[in-house]
């Protein structure tokens, strides 16, 4: 059931994992809340085209 | 010049290959020497150490077991000194080492084997990406909040209903603000746990609300943001919905504030149904919209300082006086010009100021008010937050360096009396925004416009609110305790022209 | 997507199924059916003609020919591989690697991994020892010299220690090696020592004369890189039934002929997806430098391939330094990043020093284009000039283009535009 999904989170500990402005983790981090932080890089070096193939191979 | 070849054998001391190649490096780099070389004593290395020139009779003799060090020099001084440098070099443990580097993980893949039970991907890559790692998240079976702005419209449509199958929340996209069991993400300000749930459709509106809330001594259980198209047709209150019947489960929430700007009617009638079967009280605040056909349960308030006040359950308490605080513009001028990091802020203003029937323009405008650029009368209010000022450049509440053009701009037209600006602060924000807008604004005159600010945070935030109002008072600033009032203020101020 | 995760399951099912044995050595044409009675000589990486060979290869190549006594001599073989009379074919078309020239030609020995998993052989030449040698493109009398003793004495006497041993399962011996500083690309000396030791006792009972005996055991005990043929040929052994799987998306090959990096994907079968080679960045022995290194070169990379190598790079923190700065504890980091591209942790082969985490094993093609890691190759370095050896050792990496490509063509094949 999709509302109790939702209710989880609210409920439970919130662990994070941050993709983009490292701040956003520093932030967290700095609040005691576990995160973790992707060094992230966009997929196929930018080529969008290819970004969108690899989409829909599910990677 | 006959170059110097000396060789010095080390019995039975071993050193890894590439160890010694290192070393080898950082002695041929030596000023006045030639090449240098440190191998074991192997048939094969010496032989290599030979064909390059610098194996002298120590070194033929040694055994396969034994380290030699081999130089050749423009000197016998050179040579010596580059000896004495590799037994220094031999003697250090190993150069450079930053020794257990954190390692960060390059993919949300990884970063679930580190972290299995990590329930929300927070994403504020640029837009054209956002979706594709949304995607990643939801499959993963992460709830996401998606930051970032610049999102198509389909992607997001796509993602909500992938979310709906799954049950996940998608908060967002352009989602700047939640807060989830007390934990703040993205922007977000320090305010006490209490009953007060809030569900936005923008992320400067939360901020506003809850700190309001918080300042008037109360709290929040939640504040889920979903995303400023999530009230649209298309998208038709995915999110929202979920979100209500999270809150409406939540045994912590009482009440719960609705914030948006106006939206389309069949979303709007899904979720006021939805309201209507629920048990609790429900605050709506549709920013510009008309008066709508509301549910028992519901009240309908026209600015964040309103809806936050109903929720609060208090009406008209220590109402700002704006008469006291007022100060007559610079005779001559008649425009104010509103500068807005906030997007819901920048609404709130010209809801504020179309009441007081004055003419409004604004890039984000709300019904009844002018797109700028259309009319060259009224004043104008311009949300710095939008799509076209931030693709390719920081937030403005990250940055408010952002706005300084805009205010420098302001400063020196002389139509505009009065400037209008919001202050928002907490996690997520820059560490001093008032400082930062005093010194922008340091080249003020007596005749430049006057400044009227609000600043949405708390003291408990890391900037403290009531430091960054004590530093835009003492710079002559004339400060609202929030966004509403600073509008009115400046309305306050138009009519009392010098 | 569905499909694609059952058959990358299933590839990564066969890789780690594998039992790869070391059972013989033979001479090539015994092995290698088209060789027999053909003047064919196989060398490393995609398909190359002679125009495009880099001269390491035409050095290898011309000595090669010499050897079997096809010419007379080098100039010979040169003129007549430019007149375009030689036939020139990947190792990997003949179920075969070999290391940097990789050149194979009918009589030399080979030896061969049985994958008894799956009855499958994969074959490579003897490991010549450092310096001038064929593999470095060395082709002087030294060298032919060398060639015909692998031939007439080590070779032989080699494959009846093999046979009298009965087979010497390789995944266990690759196991300990790990765990003893090797990563079996430019690390072999644990695993070296630990096949000698394992042959030792049938070398002793089976060997003609002792006198042949000595002369093998201080050659292979005096190559701290005999391993590394070994491991090559294991590593084609494990990867050749993993080829052909449709909508796996794991790299089978990995190879270089000193001219073009070459990439095999399961889906895509015998395609070659190329792209220029690297330079690698290393550090290099004294008399030499960048300007003379040779671009990179071999069917070594196969080890990678199987998760050893520049993957397994934490098992080998000396082998590091080899990028500028890098201090030993950063070797943990490049295993840690191939784990990105990688589908799985290959718990038969760990590393102690990483807890116990098994060795990144099954590059995904998607995995790598996604990322923008491309595979970590720990590799010796060519003189460019054919004939003169190793000058250093270094990192390079597989070009990213050959990922592109074989994502492009993986998408098209299964109809995903």
């Amino acid at each position: 059931m999709p509302s109790l999904e939702i209710e989880a989170l609210l409920d439970e500990e919130i662990i994070v994992i941050n993709i983009g402005l490292p701040m956003f983790a520093r932030n967290l981090d700095e609040l005691g809340i576990k995160v973790i932080e992707v060094d992230w890089s966009p997929p196929a070096s930018g080529d969008s085209e290819l970004a969108h193939l690899l989409s829909r191979l599910g990677t | 010049m006959s170059a110097t070849i000396l060789n010095e054998v080390r019995p039975g001391f071993y050193l890894d290959s590439v160890a010694l190649m290192r070393v080898s490096r950082s002695l041929a780099d030596l000023e006045g020497v030639d090449e240098a070389a440190l191998m074991m004593g192997t048939p094969a290395n010496k032989q290599i150490l030979a064909d390059a020139n610098i194996l002298a009779i120590e070194g033929e003799e040694a055994g396969t077991g034994d380290l030699v060090i081999a130089v050749r020099a423009e000197s016998p001084n050179r040579a010596q000194f580059a000896l004495i440098e590799a037994r220094r070099l031999l003697q250090q443990p190993s150069a450079s080492g930053r020794g257990g580097a954190t390692w960060r993980p390059r993919s949300l893949r990884s970063a679930l084997e580190l972290a299995p039970a990590a329930n929300l991907a927070l994403i504020s890559v640029p837009g054209d990406f956002a979706a594709a790692e949304a995607r990643k998240a939801l499959r993963r079976g992460l709830h996401v909040m998606i930051f970032s702005d610049n999102v198509s419209l389909e992607e997001e449509i796509s993602l909500k209903e992938e979310a709906l199958e799954r049950g996940r929340l998608v908060m967002g996209p352009d989602c700047g603000t939640a807060i989830l069991g007390g934990v703040p993400l993205a922007f977000a300000n320090r305010v006490p746990r209490g009953d007060i749930g809030v569900i936005g459709a923008s992320g400067t509106g939360i901020q506003e609300v809850s700190s309001l809330i918080a300042r008037a001594g109360k709290g929040i259980s939640h504040a889920i943001g979903v995303g400023g198209r999530d009230l649209s047709n298309q998208v038709g209150a995915i999110s929202t919905l979920m979100a209500l019947d999270a809150l409406d489960q939540d045994p912590t929430t009482r009440h719960v504030v609705l914030i948006s700007k106006p939206v389309s009617t069949a979303p709007l009638k899904k979720v006021l149904k939805r309201i209507g079967r629920s048990g609790k009280t429900f605050s709506i605040c549709l920013l510009g919209a008309e008066r709508c056909d509301l549910p028992a349960n519901a009240t309908q308030s026209r600015t964040l300082k309103m809806v936050a006040q109903v929720a609060l359950g208090t009406t008209n308490k220590d109402e700002f006086d704006t008469q006291r605080v007022a100060r007559p513009i610079p005779s001559g001028r008649n425009r104010v010009r509103g500068l807005f990091s906030g997007g819901s802020l920048c609404a709130e203003a010209q809801i504020v100021f179309k009441e007081a029937g004055e003419v409004v323009a604004s890039n984000a405008p709300i019904n009844g008010v002018a797109l700028v650029g259309q009319t060259s009368e009224g004043h104008i209010m311009i949300d710095l937050g939008d799509d076209q000022y931030t693709r390719g450049r920081p937030h403005p509440i990250i940055d408010p360096s952002v706005r300084d053009i805009a205010l420098v701009d302001a400063l020196s037209d002389t139509r505009v009396g009065a400037i209008l600006v919001d202050v928002v602060i907490g996690y997520g924000a820059h560490e001093d925004p008032a400082g930062h807008l005093v010194s922008t604004l340091n080249q003020r005159s007596h005749q430049s416009p006057l400044v009227i600010a609000s600043v949405t945070g708390t003291d408990d935030d890391p900037q403290v609110r009531k430091d960054q109002v004590a530093t835009l008072e003492s710079a002559g600033i004339l400060v609202a305790p929030s966004n509403a009032d600073a509008a009115a203020l400046a309305i306050a101020c138009l009519c009392g022209e010098a | 997507m569905d499909l694609i995760e059952k058959a990358n399951d299933e590839g990564l099912r066969r890789m780690l199924a594998a039992d790869p044995v070391l059972v013989d050595v033979v001479p090539a044409a015994k092995a290698i059916a088209a060789l027999d009675d053909k003047r064919i000589l196989l060398h490393a990486g995609p398909p190359i003609d002679w125009e495009r060979m880099c001269g390491p290869m035409r050095g290898a190549v011309a000595g090669a020919a010499v050897f079997e006594g096809w010419v007379a001599s080098l100039g010979d073989a040169e003129e007549l591989a430019a007149s375009g009379n030689m036939v020139l074919h990947p190792n990997h078309h003949f179920d075969a690697v070999g290391p940097m020239t990789g050149i194979t030609t009918a009589s030399m020995p080979v030896m061969v991994v049985e994958n008894r998993a799956f009855g499958n052989c994969a074959y490579c030449t003897i490991n010549e020892g450092l310096g001038k040698v064929m593999r470095f493109g060395g082709n002087d009398a030294e060298v032919i010299k060398r060639l015909r003793w692998l031939r007439d004495v080590l070779g032989p006497v080699m494959g009846v220690a093999l046979r009298d041993t009965g087979g010497i399962a390789l995944k266990g011996l690759v196991a300990r090696g790990l765990a003893m500083g090797d990563e079996m690309h430019q690390r072999n000396v644990a695993c070296s020592g630990l096949l000698l030791r394992a042959l030792a006792p049938s070398l002793a009972r089976t060997a003609a004369d002792t006198s042949a005996l000595a002369e093998v055991l201080a050659f292979i005990g005096g190559n701290d890189q005999f391993f590394l043929n070994i491991a090559m040929a294991m590593g084609k052994a494990m990867m050749d039934p993993v080829r052909n799987i449709d909508g796996c998306t794991v790299v089978t090959a990995m190879s270089r002929n000193g001219t073009d990096f070459g990439i095999r994907v399961s889906a895509s079968g015998d395609d070659w997806f190329t792209a220029p080679v690297e330079m690698p960045q290393g550090l290099y022995f004294p008399g030499f430098s960048e300007a003379d290194a040779n671009p990179d070169m071999g069917d070594s990379t196969i080890v990678e391939t199987i998760g050893l190598g520049g993957f397994a790079m934490g098992a080998a923190p000396a082998v590091a330094g080899f990028v500028g700065a890098g201090a030993a504890s950063e070797a943990a980091g490049y295993t840690k990043m191939m784990a990105e591209i990688t589908l799985r942790q290959n718990p038969e082969w760990t590393i102690p020093a990483m807890d116990y985490i098994g060795v990144p094993t099954g590059i995904d093609i998607r995995l790598v284009v996604d990322t923008g890691i491309a595979p970590t190759i720990n590799t010796g370095i060519a003189h460019k000039e054919p004939g003169i050896g190793q000058v250093g050792a270094g990192i390079v990496r597989a070009p990213m283009k050959c990922f592109e490509d074989a994502v492009r063509a993986f998408a098209k094949s299964i109809g995903v535009a």
